[in-house]
């Protein structure tokens, strides 16, 4: 069986925005992965605790409150802390593009700000992917 | 070190890595799985399954969170649908999870039903073998939401309890067979809806009809699992049939039952790679389709023909 894309979305902080992030996860399930989506007001210790639970390739995270500078750092950091480093963390939201910048020089993916396209997110990931997946001796 | 090591000293990333391997069914899964069987057998399994919206998740977090607060070891499978179009899905039960996202002593994991129709994943059955082989005491297992005939979850596991909601019909509609025969322990949630005395009454109406199973009589409870409501006297009766369930000589039989059920899954599966891969492979089907359009084959004369090129030896 070919292994599926297993994404998990998520809001952290405290905005309750989340018309964008669900049209993410519909156009990222109609392209055949499986997303699984946490809902809002996430901390980064549950977005991480879910992440390894549920073994993802990527985490997407939708930040629209300013916190983003906050928010993506703790993640990353946390991800490395509990030995998860390999999951790519990318996301969007309204984030300046001088933040971006400082953002993705700290190991963040792709950032999304609005009128970007689905389909751009989705390349993103099929490209990345695989990329970043680890063989691991089983026995 | 390899991912099995990591796996008996209990790390938590080599669990989810391990299910992921048994989910995706590398080369080699079953060995496995044959490795973990004998660590295996001491978790108690719990299903929860209703109709979609009728607050399985919601209940889970709500029973998980007291049988963890009671330092149970936990794990929670929860299965959502796998798109039949596009191979893709939403996994939300997590939503619904938060009281005990971060407990150290829950594990939950979210699997897509990748093409199975009987309300599990196609390995959901393996992935509880694997959590009861790291240690969980208890696991629950939350089904799609069902229709009537989605009934595997009832071989799976140890309790199974049904939820259902007040919009959920009248008293001939829990007269019909499936869905209505698997439950041990029926759920009335959102139970301060309207109806719901009315479907409580008619439940316990059809239910007294059947009457006791194996000296275990089927509890009615009402919920309203959001507030907490009557969350704690469910927990109760699943604990009550497990006490029973597990001095009943009905449990043998149980058993037996799930380790028949398992067995033949494991064969089919493999008589099913065998027939994708060996007896009807994709350019084979395809032109047996062609033939049987152009009305120069019938199906069932084909359907044959395919079988008859297995050699059944006896013995």
């Amino acid at each position: 069986m070919q292994k599926k894309f297993r994404i998990l979305l998520a809001k952290p902080g405290l905005d309750g925005h989340d018309r964008g992030i669900k049209v993410v996860a519909s156009a990222l399930r109609d392209a055949g992965m499986e997303v699984i989506y946490t809902g809002l007001r996430q901390t980064p210790e549950m977005i991480v605790a879910a992440s390894i639970q549920e073994d993802v390739d990527a985490i997407g995270l939708s930040i629209l409150s300013g916190a983003h500078m906050t928010l993506f750092p703790a993640v990353l950091d946390l991800l490395k802390r509990k030995g998860a480093g390999r999951i790519l963390v990318f996301g969007g939201g309204i984030i300046p593009e001088k933040d971006i910048e400082e953002l993705e020089a700290m190991g963040v993916g792709k950032l999304y700000t609005p009128g970007a396209s689905t389909r751009e997110i989705i390349d993103y990931l099929k490209k990345t992917i695989p990329g970043r997946r680890k063989e691991e001796k089983v026995f | 070190m390899s991912l099995l090591d990591r796996f008996f000293q209990k790390d938590g990333v080599a669990l989810s890595k391990v299910i992921s391997y048994i989910e995706n069914q590398e080369p080699g899964y079953q060995k496995l799985l044959g490795r973990l069987y004998p660590h295996a057998g001491k978790a108690y399994k719990i299903g929860i399954t209703g109709p979609p919206g009728a607050g399985k998740s919601t209940i889970a977090d709500k029973i998980s969170s007291k049988l963890a607060a009671g330092d149970k070891e936990l794990g929670i499978i929860a299965v959502d649908p796998t798109s039949p179009f596009t191979g893709g899905a939403l996994l939300g039960d997590r939503i619904r999870m938060q009281d005990i996202s971060l407990l150290p002593n829950v594990f939950i994991r979210s699997m897509a039903t990748r093409g199975s129709t009987g309300g599990l994943a196609q390995t959901t059955s393996e992935v509880t073998l694997v959590l009861d082989a790291f240690g969980k005491e208890y696991i629950l297992i939350e089904t799609v939401g069902v229709g009537q005939a989605e009934l595997d979850v009832a071989d799976l596991c140890d309790t199974t309890v049904v939820v259902l909601v007040p919009e959920f019909g009248d008293s001939v509609q829990m007269m019909k067979a499936g869905l209505m025969e698997i439950g041990d322990i029926f759920v009335v949630n959102k139970s301060d809806r309207l109806g719901a005395g009315r479907l409580l009454s008619e439940l316990e109406m059809v239910l007294e009809i059947r009457g006791n199973q194996d000296g275990w009589g089927i509890p009615v409870v009402a919920t309203e699992a959001v507030n907490n409501v009557g969350t704690e006297a469910l927990l109760e009766k699943i604990i009550q049939h497990q006490s029973y369930i597990s001095s009943h000589p009905v449990y043998e039989k149980h058993r037996k039952n799930q380790i028949r059920t398992e067995l033949s899954r494991i064969v089919s599966r493999q008589f099913q790679e065998l027939m994708l891969t060996r007896l009807l492979p994709s350019p084979r089907l395809e032109s047996l389709i062609e033939e049987i359009y152009r009305g120069e084959k019938d199906p069932y004369s084909s359907g044959r023909e395919v079988f008859s090129r297995i050699e059944v030896r006896d013995n």
